[in-house]
């Protein structure tokens, strides 16, 4: 296997005396999908926040294609320009159309020009088959429309790995399908994916890698095969058993 | 019971105290209204020309402002210069009027104000192209008190968003000078930041450099204004979702550009009513620069009610002084509620 | 050079370094200005410190809550001065408070032709500056007819040229105060509480000015109550009275009290106003004393100073109340 894309190695963070990541170490390879999984409260947002630095980790190495997160803004803008993230919440600016949203990146950080911009930002809404909203504010938009909206903003900079912080949580459930089959198809094109998720189907289908994390610790890291039928862990037991509910 | 009936047994006799509320109000206009229109109508004077037709008629002395208008607009202006102020405060109003339309949002109405403050100053100073100079301590009545009012603004709201972000900063030493600043301004009353513009300044600069009295009263409300606005803004960055910071982030947006680009252009959305309330509180603050002794609006009516002749008649003088601050005011917050609906429109 | 590259790459250098800036640009500034006041002083031979304070006045004050003769001493007028701000901020608040509340609660009473007025009053008096307001009251009470002719609106009130005269309390016999209430000699009134056209004048555009953007804050208080409040107490059968005092008013503080502690702040802010129409409160009792004794950064520190005071404290006790109505929750 070659050089892994991300790398977090003996990661710890703290808010205040709150003991967030505790020794979180995990490498994704190439192409490789993650889906991270756990209850409420147990890191996993924190974990994929720190790979783009949307939070600081106070000990412990990340470094994504090679470059090491730190103090130094220059990496971390490289890191940034090479790392996608979706929201829970979309975070879609609602004061931009969704084509200004989806062109502002490539206009203002990479200095792409604006009629390039446009014409990726329209093949990106072709591949979330939502092209003829364009033109709409976010606000107009279905919460399912915006969170592909959201997917396809990321995609603009041309990411080597997508972050997916909850993605459908939000959702009313008859939209969480249509965001999924987007994923899927991320993933189909051999995409580097960290999903943060409780859709177990989606996981099941999708994922190279499980991870499940309890209490700021990586608790078990496994094959989605071997993480369904039989897995090591007692409190993963636990967990799978309350949310696919048998 | 026919409509107009059920609606007044529902408006105005609907229960009781409702009912004991109409009568109050009714007596209260039967005693103010038909004395107010007597006054104000029939026994007025209309231009008689001399304080004496006024004590005639008994009723509202308009007489004073046909004969003194020029006084209470334009203060201690050369009087055959007139023109000048006038022309300045029609561009003004035109410009104002031609702002208020959504069609005029183009990158030429900022172009077309910076033109409007250098026409209207040389308009106002003179020396070029043959007018004759007038010097600011001249300056008087309504374009004083605009000039006062719209260089403060223009100056104060960009020194206030940067005094709003530094009050939001990380860094601490920025947001403890930014907080400072605004809440040592904000518990001053604007009386006392006058007077020690007016006589501290000297004392602060170097020796032989003066500067003049409309201008230390400029920088008096500039830094008065600059606070309020200040907080103003600072409710609208503080109503924005953290997400739209992290958002912004994850795309690699610099600080200047997530603010400039993501976080202002919403928030200051947000505050559309309480910024300009504070233009208006800024306008009709101008007042003030009586008390440091330049000729505003409100100093150019007191002297033109000086006359002992006319002094008896200062109601109608500072009535009509109120109504031009009314117009202005009124016209600021019914222009602040509908932009606040028209930028709206497009994000809903 | 390319350490100082890598220097400037990281965050927290460069936080360094703008703070560093903007400390550096104040001190500058600030010693700057510090500096040519002193050489201006200087120049002009006046000496600096508050030593002035001990010396004698010689100028009198029209009215005064405490004994004071042109003998005292500069910090006993500024006291004077003080108090007299204090007394019509507290004045002013009070009176605000009551006819803001109940034009505000007027403007939703449901009564159409009140509710009209009241929206004219408010819209009226809240685009006109104070300061013409203050003129106009000002013009209105010395125009008033003299105190042989006093208007008499109610028993024992008698409205002159020469102020409000209103009944006071007579402590004097000890125990029980004795209603004490004016009376003609002469040419003007004994007995009773004479307040001076001056300081009727203030208090009269105080209030009527305030209370325009208290029934605003009222309002608005009122309305951000949830109808469903209004519809559950209904629904358990309290009156339209009981609903507005126990249910609705309650919430609405909430919502009410911190835009009213500004106004409170701007009636103290805006009381030096009093300055215009001869008034003696703080800041014109100092403007006297810069004039006769040229300490102009002396006083002007002192009038700060005292309205931060009164800022920060009348703050601090609303942020106290605002704390006590506070829904509790979590």
């Amino acid at each position: 296997m070659s050089t892994p894309i991300i790398e977090i190695k003996d990661v710890n963070k703290w808010y205040g005396e709150f003991h967030v990541l505790k020794d979180v170490c995990l490498e994704v390879a190439k192409g490789e999908k993650v889906v991270v999984c756990g209850p409420s409260g147990s890191g996993k947002s924190t974990m994929i926040r720190c790979i783009n630095r949307l939070e600081e980790h106070q000990s412990g190495r990340i470094a994504v294609d090679g470059i090491e997160l730190g103090d130094d803004v220059k990496a971390v803008e490289a890191v940034r320009r090479r790392v996608g993230m979706v929201f829970q919440s979309f975070n879609l600016f609602p004061h931009l159309t969704v084509l200004e949203n989806l062109t502002l990146a490539p206009v203002k950080v990479a200095g792409v020009a604006p009629r390039e911009a446009e014409s990726t930002a329209m093949a990106l809404l072709e591949r979330v088959r939502i092209p003829e909203q364009a033109g709409k504010f976010p606000g107009q938009l279905s919460g399912g429309q915006q969170q592909r909206v959201a997917i396809a903003r990321a995609l603009c900079l041309k990411p080597a790995v997508m972050l997916f912080d909850e993605p459908t949580s939000a959702l009313d459930p008859e939209m969480v399908g249509e965001v999924l089959d987007v994923m899927s198809g991320l993933a189909a094109e051999g995409m580097t994916m960290i999903c943060v998720t409780h859709e177990m189907g989606f996981a099941r289908a999708v994922a190279d890698t499980m991870v499940f994390m309890d209490e700021g610790r990586i608790v078990e890291v496994a094959p989605p095969a071997q993480f369904f039928q039989s897995p090591a862990n007692e409190r993963t037991r636990r967990f799978l058993g309350k949310i696919i509910g048998h | 019971m026919n409509r107009p009936g059920r609606w007044i047994k529902a408006n105005l006799f609907g229960s009781p105290v409702n009912t004991v509320l109409t009568v109050l109000a009714l007596a209260l206009l039967w005693q103010t209204v038909p004395p107010f229109l007597d006054w104000a109508l029939f026994s007025a004077s209309w231009g008689g020309g001399s304080p004496e037709s006024c004590r005639q008629a008994g009723g509202a002395c308009w007489t004073l402002l046909a004969e003194r208008h020029r006084l209470m607009l334009f203060g201690l202006y050369p009087y055959d210069q007139h023109w000048r102020p006038l022309l300045a405060m029609a561009l003004f109003v035109a410009l104002l009027a031609a702002s208020s339309h959504r069609r005029c949002w183009r990158p030429w109405l900022a172009l077309a104000w910076g033109a409007l403050i250098v026409v209207a100053s040389l308009l106002m100073w003179g020396g070029v192209a043959g007018l004759v100079p007038v010097e600011t301590a001249q300056w008087g009545g309504l374009p004083l008190t605009l000039v006062i009012a719209v260089l403060a603004i223009v100056v104060a709201f960009p020194f206030s968003i940067l005094l709003a972000l530094g009050r939001r900063s990380e860094l601490p030493v920025i947001k403890a000078v930014s907080v400072g600043y605004i809440e040592l301004v904000r518990g001053l009353p604007l009386v006392s930041l006058l007077f020690m513009a007016s006589v501290m300044f000297p004392l602060f600069l170097p020796e032989g450099v003066t500067i003049e009295k409309a201008l230390r009263a400029l920088v008096g409300m500039t830094l008065f204004t600059a606070a309020y606005l200040a907080e103003a803004v600072r409710g609208g960055l503080q109503a924005i979702p953290k997400g739209q910071f992290e958002a912004a982030d994850a795309l690699g947006l610099s600080y200047w550009q997530t603010m400039r680009l993501i976080i202002l252009p919403q928030a200051l959305r947000l505050v559309i009513p309480p910024i300009v309330g504070q233009f208006i509180t800024c306008f009709k603050d101008t007042s003030l620069v009586t008390i440091v002794g330049l000729y505003d609006l409100l100093a150019a009516t007191k002297a033109a009610l000086n006359d002992p002749a006319w002094r008896p008649f200062f109601v109608e003088g500072y009535l009509a002084a109120a109504l031009v601050y009314f117009c202005f005011c009124f016209f600021m917050s019914r222009y602040s509620q509908w932009l606040e609906r028209e930028v709206a429109k497009g994000t809903r | 050079m390319g350490g100082l590259a890598g220097l400037w790459g990281s965050r927290r250098f460069r936080g360094l370094v703008y703070q560093a800036l903007v400390i550096g640009g104040v001190i500058a500034v600030g010693g700057w200005l510090v500096r040519n006041t002193l050489t201006n002083l200087e120049l002009r031979g006046i000496a600096t410190g508050f030593g002035f304070l001990g010396r004698e006045a010689g100028f009198d004050i029209s009215e005064s809550l405490i004994p004071y003769t042109p003998a005292d001493t500069y910090a006993r007028a500024l006291l004077v001065g003080l108090l007299n701000t204090l007394l019509i901020s507290a004045l002013g608040i009070v009176f605000a408070t009551l006819i803001g509340t109940a034009v505000g609660v007027m403007r939703l009473s449901g009564n159409w032709l009140m509710a009209r007025l009241c929206g004219v009053y408010v819209e009226a008096v809240r685009n006109v500056p104070l300061l013409l307001q203050l003129f106009v009251w000002y013009g209105l009470v010395t125009t008033l007819p003299g105190a042989r002719q006093a208007l008499n609106p109610l028993p024992g009130v008698f409205l002159s040229n020469r102020g409000l005269v209103i009944p006071g309390l007579d402590w004097s016999g000890g125990g029980w105060p004795v209603l004490d209430l004016p009376r003609l000699a002469g040419f003007n009134f004994t007995g009773g509480l004479t307040l001076s056209p001056e300081f009727a004048a203030l208090l009269a555009g105080l209030t009527v000015y305030t209370a325009a953007f208290i029934a605003e804050i009222v309002r608005a208080g009122i309305l951000s109550v949830p109808k469903g409040q209004v519809e559950a107490a209904r629904a358990l059968g309290l009156s339209k009275g009981q609903t507005l005092r126990l249910v609705v008013l309650p919430q609405a503080l909430r919502v009410i009290v911190p835009p009213l502690t500004s106004q409170y702040l701007n009636v103290t802010k805006n009381s030096p106003l009093a300055i215009a129409i001869g008034y003696p409160d703080l800041v014109a009792v100092s403007n006297t004393a810069i004039n006769q004794t040229g300490q102009a950064v002396e006083s002007v520190a002192l009038v700060m100073g005292v309205f931060l005071c009164i800022s920060l404290g009348l703050s601090a006790l609303m942020n106290w109340y605002n704390k006590r109505v506070a829904l509790v929750s979590k």
